[in-house]
Formats: structure tokens, C-alpha cells, sequence
């Protein structure tokens, strides 16, 4: 398996045990999402090409001080061009304007390519800077920030039971893979492996469908009826203003350069 | 399958957001709160299937089951689809975040459309036509998953329109594993515990 592609077999942890404490923990996590958004926002409908990288180089300091682990990241954000790279590479063949150079006879245009470099840029700094702010917090405090953010309740409560049992399902499902690979089982191009495949996401949702019951009634016996009661220690803070203050005079910033008038 | 950020025209950037956040008020509003943890499970379920790299031809690519998601959750498929997204797109950096709405709907409507169409069927059949119906759930949401990519790439600006020739043609192979996979899995779903899809949301 290519290397970009490992982190689909690493099991999910959240961020817990990974990350390490860096100046950007010490903003409010709703501060972070907040920041993240009007970003994302910013850079992605701006017409320019300066504005994405200008982003792009305030993702790179985001990087920097949420100290990601560099190599990790790097392999997510080549994952991420992997499925960029072929429409950035024909979009400057495929969108008439001035001929800039020519490949086989094909011209490439001077707008497919500043428009191709554009979608790099706005790709790239919108994904660093969410890895950043947001990757960094652990998956249930997501949860929590959503919730003080007035994101619906039923949503919030599903992602936290989805987040809470990413990690138990991903152990059952090593598990039976590994009572696969005792059987011999190898993965081929042939109907036994597209089948046991099947039967194996079968079988895992028998068991969580089971296991929920489980769940359900346990929860039921402790008094579940229906609401869970978040506790979190968030505490919004001057600089959690300042950041969502710098972060809004970007945009207007923006906004008056005149970076979305096409 | 993840469109990124940037790469689509503003109006079906917007016009994907509405359309997601519509589609996911309507699914909260079917799913009581005393499901959540079944549904929560569900959905952490499919999250590590779509984790599974399944060998084709040289290369390998990894499982979607939005036909099987919609069977199973109905428009609960929405939520739990838009949660799966997000957080493959905060902690994987998989696809963005402003396009978060456009690759929703691009997953979870063939998913709900499945469910609709063809639950009923699948519960009132013997396995080996249940079956045969999960291929088709399986093949018909990939590829009308397939069709929605392309028409938001081709929306977004006729230049685009290579890609989404590109990205149809390359949904091929997943469709052909999607369907044979989803197969299997209503095949055992249906005999080894036959009340899974009637007792799953409608």
C-alpha cells in the first residue's frame, strides 16, 4: 500500500495521543472552529490569486504553531493534491484564452493555468489550516465546541456516539481481520475476497447493531432518557477575542482590496 | 470522490450547502433521541468500512457503501454521512471544509434515494433476491454518486468538463466492487439476522 494512504489503516485515536500541546491549545476550541470557518470562507470565494496565497502562507505559520508532526501532514496533504493533481493538470489545456506554451501540440492557456494554480492554493491552505486549528482538538471536544456553537443537539449527540465508537468497531474489525489472515484469507483480485468483504461488513453490523442494544439498555439502567449533559471546562478568553478579531479584520481586509470582484 | 475547496464555481459550492443543510434538518427530524446510539453505532460502523482497501486490478481503492448506508439508516443517512465527511475532512484532510455541503449531498442522496426505493423490496425478498437487490442499491448509489460529481464539476465551468468525463469514467471499477461487496453483505445481513433492515429507520 502507497504510503499516502496509510493513515486508512491506522486505527482512529482522535488526536489524544499524538499531538503534542502547542501554543494553539491554549485558544478556546470555539475560537479555533470560528477562526477556521471565516478563513475558509475568505480564501475560498476570492477571485485573486494573491489572496489563496497569502492564505497559504498564514496556514504554514498555523502549521507551525499548532507543531504538527511534519511528516504525518505532509503525507495528508499529498493524499489531499492526489485528487486535485489530474484536473489542475488539464485545466489549462481545456480553458480557452492566450496560448502560454504548447505540449503535443496542445496549447495551454494563460487562464486554465492561473486558474489551476488558484484551486491548489485555496485547496491546500483551507486543509493545512483545518489539520491546524481543528485537527488538533481532540474528536469529542469537536463535539462539545459544536454543541456551544449551537450546532442542533441530535447532531451533536450523534457525532459524539460515532466518535466514541470509531475505536471500539475499528478493534473488531482487526480482530476478525485477523481471524480472516488465520484462515489463510489473503486479499486478491477475485469473487472469494469481494465477498468475504461483504460478509465481513456484514458481520461487523450484526455485531455493533447488537452491541448498540447492549449499549442502549445499559444506558437506559443509569437513567437515559434521551439527553446527555456535556461538562467542559471551556473558557473564552482575550486572546481567543484577539484571534477571532485578526481573523475578521483578514476578511474585511479582503473584502475592501477587492479581492472578490471576478 | 472528495471534491476539494476552490475547485468549484460559488453558486454550487452555495447552492450544495443549502441543499445538505436541508437534507440533514429533514434526517434529525426523523431520527428519535432514543436511536441515537444505534444510529451512532451504524454510522461508526460504515466509517471503518469505508477504511477497507479492497484489492482491483493493480491498484486497490477503498469501499463507500452509500447504496448499503441508505438501506440500513434511510434519511438518517444525511447526518451520519455529513458527520462522517467532516470528520475525515478535520483530522484526514480529506477533501475541505466550504465544499463540505456539495460532497454531502453528492454521497447521501443516492444513499436516501436506495433506501427508498428498494428496503421494502429487499425485506419482503428470499436472500438470493435480497441479494441481488443490495447489488443493485450498491451499483445504482455509486453510480449516481458518479453523475453527481460530474454534473457539480461541469457546473462549476465548461473547462471542467474533461475532469468530469474523468471522474465518471473512473467510478467505474468502484461501482463493480460496490455492488458485488453491498451483495454480500444484504446476502448475510438477510439470513443472519433478517429483521436488520425492518428494524433499521424508515
Amino acid at each position: 500500500m502507497p504510503q499516502f494512504l496509510e493513515h486508512s489503516m491506522t486505527s482512529w485515536r482522535g488526536q489524544q495521543v499524538e499531538h503534542k500541546q502547542s501554543i494553539v491549545d491554549q485558544f478556546d476550541p470555539r475560537a479555533r472552529v470560528l477562526a477556521t470557518v471565516i478563513f475558509a470562507l475568505t480564501v475560498v470565494f476570492s477571485k485573486t490569486l494573491w489572496l489563496p496565497f497569502l492564505g497559504l502562507l498564514m496556514a504554514f505559520a498555523f502549521a507551525l504553531s499548532a507543531s504538527l508532526n511534519f511528516r504525518r501532514t505532509l503525507r495528508r496533504m499529498i493524499a489531499m493534491d492526489m485528487f486535485i493533481v489530474v484536473m489542475v493538470l488539464m485545466l489549462p489545456f481545456t480553458m480557452s484564452g492566450d496560448a502560454l506554451f504548447h505540449v503535443f501540440g496542445f496549447a495551454a492557456s494563460k487562464q486554465g493555468f492561473i486558474h489551476a494554480i488558484g484551486i491548489a492554493l485555496k485547496a491546500n491552505a483551507v486543509v493545512l489550516t483545518l489539520l491546524s486549528l481543528v485537527g488538533t482538538l481532540e474528536a469529542s471536544t469537536l463535539g462539545h465546541t459544536l454543541a456551544r456553537l449551537k450546532v442542533p443537539e441530535k447532531l451533536v449527540h450523534l457525532l459524539l456516539f460515532t466518535v466514541r465508537y470509531l475505536d471500539v468497531i475499528s478493534r473488531e474489525y482487526k480482530r476478525m481481520r485477523k481471524a480472516m489472515k488465520a484462515r489463510a484469507f489473503v486479499p486478491k483480485n477475485n469473487l472469494h475476497t469481494w465477498r468475504s468483504f461483504g460478509y465481513l461488513v456484514g458481520m461487523l453490523l450484526v455485531r455493533s447493531l447488537e452491541r448498540s442494544e447492549r449499549i442502549f439498555d445499559a444506558m437506559k439502567c443509569r437513567g437515559y432518557c434521551g439527553k446527555l449533559y456535556l461538562f467542559d471546562t471551556m473558557q473564552w478568553q482575550q486572546r481567543d477575542t484577539i484571534l477571532l478579531l485578526s481573523m475578521a479584520s483578514f476578511a474585511v481586509f479582503a473584502i475592501a482590496s477587492g479581492a472578490y470582484v471576478a | 470522490m472528495h471534491i476539494v475547496d476552490g475547485a468549484l464555481s460559488d453558486s454550487v459550492v452555495i447552492g450544495g450547502a443549502v441543499l445538505a443543510v436541508a437534507g440533514i434538518a429533514y434526517g434529525l427530524k426523523r431520527m428519535d433521541l432514543d436511536r441515537i446510539p444505534q444510529i451512532g453505532m451504524l454510522s461508526a460502523t460504515f466509517f471503518i468500512a469505508s477504511l477497507i482497501h479492497v484489492p482491483v486490478g493493480p491498484s486497490s481503492l477503498h469501499l463507500i457503501l452509500n447504496g448499503l448506508i441508505g438501506l440500513a439508516l434511510g434519511w438518517t443517512a444525511f447526518p451520519a454521512l455529513f458527520i462522517a465527511l467532516l470528520l475525515q475532512a478535520a483530522f484526514f484532510g480529506y477533501g475541505g471544509l466550504i465544499v463540505l455541503g456539495v460532497n454531502t449531498v453528492n454521497i447521501a442522496l443516492p444513499a436516501v434515494l436506495m433506501g427508498l426505493l428498494l428496503r421494502q423490496l429487499i425485506v419482503n425478498s428470499p436472500p438470493k433476491r435480497a441479494a441481488i437487490l443490495g447489488g443493485i442499491a450498491g451499483a445504482g448509489s455509486i453510480a449516481l454518486t458518479a453523475v453527481m460529481v460530474g454534473v457539480s464539476l461541469a457546473l462549476s465551468g465548461d473547462a471542467f468538463i474533461p475532469a468530469a468525463k474523468l471522474a465518471l469514467l473512473s467510478h467505474i471499477p468502484v461501482l463493480v466492487v460496490e455492488a458485488l461487496v453491498t451483495a454480500a453483505t444484504v446476502y448475510l445481513l438477510v439470513r443472519v439476522k433478517p429483521d436488520f433492515f425492518s428494524h433499521a429507520e424508515r
